[in-house]
């Protein structure tokens, strides 16, 4: 399987999600460049972390608006995988890809620390070789995690089952119904403010990351 | 204008005639302690500077060993007291900003950062102001560049109350062809100035850090410098990437004093000449003197030298960044620094006279009151229970979380307990290193303890960055605790053998006459030859013998390094004294392992480690006769500590931090 790995000017997890698909999944990986506009490759586009355009604006305002986003859009529309992760998640809801918005923590401070989640949903490509309810932990960096949809959306994606993870005990930005992760409509498009490209080895403290990697890994190979 | 009549008439002395007003304002800055360490340079010299690793000692942007023949590490401290005394948020950022560029001046990528925080007295509404300041300036810009603050230590003490202490170090890697240097090289190079466009922002920073702070500091506001940390992420990236070509004859930083320091050094190493012309310099603002121009700290800004012939292909580079990338002169043969405006000749002169020729102060030294350099001034007289909560020994999850301290996926967690680990991704190796940071009003303590941190880990100290934090040398109390101090630091380094490869000096540090206690902090970095070797301050198993290890001199010193390292297999996790003892650091070590510890001997003069042994029968038969230790007690099946005349503390009991 192929992935292809957004860099944004300004994202700081690109290389370790590179890492993670390489050398922990043994995957091949390429970079997409944010001013791309053809990409033909790849199986699965990852939306990386960090800061890009500085956070300058609104998070990932500005990068909902580069050249590649357009290409990301028609991709995901055709029915192939979009993963975002934090800033990639943040860039998905600015795009429109997903439905929400994103606060500033509720305690107005950036929060980096290991993180449970709970897994709500297995109907997806992200989470199908999971069980639901188990417990995951995954770490979590940011500065506007504090996700909000206005009622009848939320009741809208509880409905459809598109809320994928659940903060477990205390939820650590103040996000609506502790949502942590959520696909779209027709489940290809998935963001999510935890990282499972840091959840790969004892050392970095968890590998529960590779359990969402792998599951796409095993549902690209299953089609 | 801080330039002395004495400094003036040697001015006139050296060029043969009046300085122009440009050059004026450059001697004004380089001149400046915080440019030219006058004060500081001759002791300096006493500091042991090489050792099998070394590949650059201090005079570089920043202290380079070797990990492996394919790996280098780059290293560097650097204090950002005065901006952040007068503008926290900023003067933090900022100073991330600039110890960042120094290590990546050296062609070399940061991979972490540490801090060594000092503040006033926990509860006070001032030291609120600055904590929250400080520790949300480093946590904005480090998580936006994307370099983790991997840990550090955070002080509070009153004499800090005004003038609190901002010390930041970076650690870099770089493969060894990658190194770069500072020195100019090549006639007719272009001299390539990139980043960020130049303000009025910064001037006069350098002569601002070389005075002390008073109560009409706050104006001086100007002095600060505003970062960028998009700018800087950018930067980074394309600097990286250009190096990567080899097609970068010299990268030097603009930090302190700005263009004038940067290119003064480069013509100076190169033992040639740069002329520039400032009417290509690009402005952010309208109407700048080429003396503001000169001597502006405008942030996130590089200089390069590239042959022409290369340009091209460099200048791609950074615009594929979003980067400004222009050419503002280019090398000369004779050692002249030619600045032009508009093509009139506003400076020429020797670089040296600008990096070389300050008479270095010959001030008066008393030696220091033992009391200010000898006696420690942590309160650790309390028992285990109230130290937990007690602002300066608590756990500092608070601001470690206000950290990405993960992104790099290299920090090994958890992070805030004994020296911090990383293995390296990069190198596709197992190699791992451990830093520590510690700072104390003795070289030896501090020195001392970050040693003992490294030993802990599993690892051999390699190399030492130091920050010396002083108050105003001028009077003879201060300029005696500095030299003793100094005098410290080398003769602690040599016995322990681990070299001095980078540092700072951060003087007048005073406020309304009041001058901090003389401050030394130590950041080392040792190695570990397979990061699954290394062993954490946290408890592992049940059942296991603690013993403790007591140090007196350097001879025990050397004996237990060499104990604890040959009996990494036998040991399951270890710790060692920090500020307030060992039993301290092994009630922290059963929290977090939730492991509960019983200990029957309290208190253990000179403790300075304790381990938990897995095989302890093996460990008597096999442990060097001359190692001092005892079994102090062992590791239990419930969840609480206890400790001889301490009574029982429960695991699982929540803390708050009380000031």
């Amino acid at each position: 399987m192929k992935f292809g790995v957004v860099v944004f000017p300004g994202s700081t997890c690109e290389k370790d999600c590179y890492y993670a698909l390489k050398e922990t999944l043994k995957q091949q990986v390429r970079y997409i460049w944010h001013t791309e506009t053809h990409i033909s490759d790849i199986d699965c586009i990852v939306l990386p972390g960090g800061f890009s355009y500085g956070d300058y604006l609104r998070a990932g305002a500005i990068s909902a608006q580069s050249p590649v986003m357009k290409e990301v859009k028609a991709f995901a529309n055709d029915g192939n995988l979009v993963i975002g992760i934090c800033n990639g998640f943040q860039i998905l809801l600015e795009s429109g890809l997903l439905p929400g918005a994103m606060g500033i923590n509720r305690s107005l401070k950036f929060t980096c620390k290991m993180q449970r989640l709970v897994v709500e949903n297995t109907d997806t490509p992200f989470t199908h070789t999971l069980k639901k309810g188990e417990i995951l932990n995954i770490p979590i960096a940011h500065k506007e995690g504090n996700y909000y949809i206005p009622q009848e959306g939320l009741n809208k994606l509880r409905r459809n089952e598109q809320i994928v993870f659940r903060y477990y005990g205390e939820n650590p930005n103040g996000s609506v119904d502790n949502i942590a992760g959520i696909v779209n409509e027709s489940r290809n498009v998935f963001g999510l403010m935890p990282h499972p490209e840091r959840a790969i080895s004892p050392l970095l403290g968890s590998t529960d990351g590779i359990k969402v990697w792998k599951s796409v890994i095993e549902w690209k190979a299953g089609r | 204008m801080t330039l002395k009549a004495k400094d003036k008439e040697r001015i006139v002395n050296l060029l043969g005639r009046k300085p122009t007003p440009t050059e004026e304002a450059m001697f004004d800055v380089m001149w400046s302690e915080h440019c030219s360490y006058r004060s500081s340079k001759k002791f300096l010299k006493l500091l042991p500077t090489k050792g099998n690793r070394v590949v650059q000692g201090p005079g570089e942007n920043a202290g380079i060993v070797k990990l492996n023949e394919k790996w280098y590490l780059a290293m560097k401290m650097e204090s950002h007291n005065h901006p952040s005394a007068v503008e926290p948020y900023q003067g933090a950022a900022t100073g991330v900003g600039g110890i960042i560029r120094d290590i990546l001046a050296m062609g070399a990528r940061p991979v972490a950062l540490m801090d060594s925080l000092w503040f006033g007295d926990y509860s006070e509404q001032k030291t609120q102001y600055y904590l929250n300041g400080v520790v949300s300036g480093i946590a904005d810009y480090g998580n936006c560049i994307g370099v983790p603050v991997v840990g550090g230590e955070a002080v509070f003490l009153p004499p800090y109350r005004d003038n609190p202490l901002v010390n930041v170090m970076c650690i870099g890697i770089m493969q060894s062809e990658q190194m770069l240097k500072s020195a100019a090289k090549g006639e007719g190079n272009l001299v390539v100035l990139v980043g960020s466009k130049t303000g009025r922002d910064g001037i006069g920073g350098a002569a601002f850090a070389s005075e002390e702070l008073s109560d009409e500091s706050e104006e001086k506001r100007p002095s600060v410098q505003v970062g960028d940390p998009f700018t800087e992420k950018l930067l980074i990236e394309a600097c990286l990437e250009a190096a990567s070509t080899k097609k970068v004859v010299a990268m030097q930083d603009l930090g302190a004093a700005g263009l004038t320091s940067s290119l003064s050094e480069m013509a100076s190493k190169g033992n040639c000449g740069i002329e520039i012309e400032l009417s290509r310099v690009p402005l952010r603002e309208e109407g700048m003197k080429p003396e503001e121009i000169m001597i502006s700290e405008s942030q996130e800004r590089m200089a390069l030298i590239v042959k022409p012939e290369d340009y091209n292909e460099v200048k791609e580079i950074f615009e594929r960044w979003g980067i400004d990338c222009t050419v503002i002169g280019k090398v000369t043969k004779e050692r002249r620094f030619v600045i032009k405006s508009q093509n009139s000749i506003v400076a020429d002169l020797d670089p040296k006279h600008l990096t070389e020729s300050v008479p270095p102060y010959e001030g008066a030294i008393k030696r220091p009151n033992p009391k200010r350099v000898n006696v420690s001034f942590y309160n650790a007289n309390k028992g285990i229970p109230e130290l937990l909560k007690d602002p300066n020994f608590a756990d500092k999850d608070y601001i470690y979380e206000q950290y990405d301290h993960m992104v790099g996926v290299n920090t090994v967690l958890p992070i805030g307990i004994g020296a911090s680990l990383m293995r390296l991704k990069e190198t596709e190796t197992d190699i791992g290193i451990s830093i520590a940071i510690a700072g104390e009003n003795s070289s030896e303590r501090a020195v001392k303890r970050a040693y003992r941190a490294i030993i802990a880990s599993g690892a051999e100290p390699i190399a030492i960055t130091d920050c010396l934090n002083f108050g105003n040398p001028e009077y003879p109390e201060i300029y005696g605790e500095f030299a003793y101090l100094v005098e410290e630091l080398a003769s602690t380094c040599k016995q322990l053998s681990v070299p001095v490869i980078s540092g700072n000096v951060s003087f007048y540090n005073e406020t309304n006459e009041e001058a901090i206690p003389p401050t030394v902090v130590v950041g080392m970095v040792g190695i570990l030859h397979d990061i699954k070797d290394a062993k954490r301050p946290i408890l592992k198993g049940r059942d296991n013998s603690i013993v403790a290890i007591t140090i007196k001199d350097t001879k025990d010193e050397l004996c237990a390094k060499e104990v604890i390292l040959s009996s990494l297999d036998n040991i399951v996790s270890m710790g060692y004294n920090g500020r307030a003892g060992i039993l301290l650091s092994l009630t922290k070590a059963a929290i977090k392992g939730d492991i509960g510890v019983i200990i029957v001997t309290s208190p253990i003069e000179d403790a300075a480690y304790w381990l938990e042994v897995k095989d302890i029968a093996k460990w008597k038969s096999t442990v060097n006769k001359k190692l001092r230790w005892s079994i102090i007690g062992k590791t239990t099946t419930d969840r609480y500590i206890q400790i001889k005349g301490q009574g029982q503390i429960d695991i699982g009991e929540k803390r708050n931090v009380e000031g």
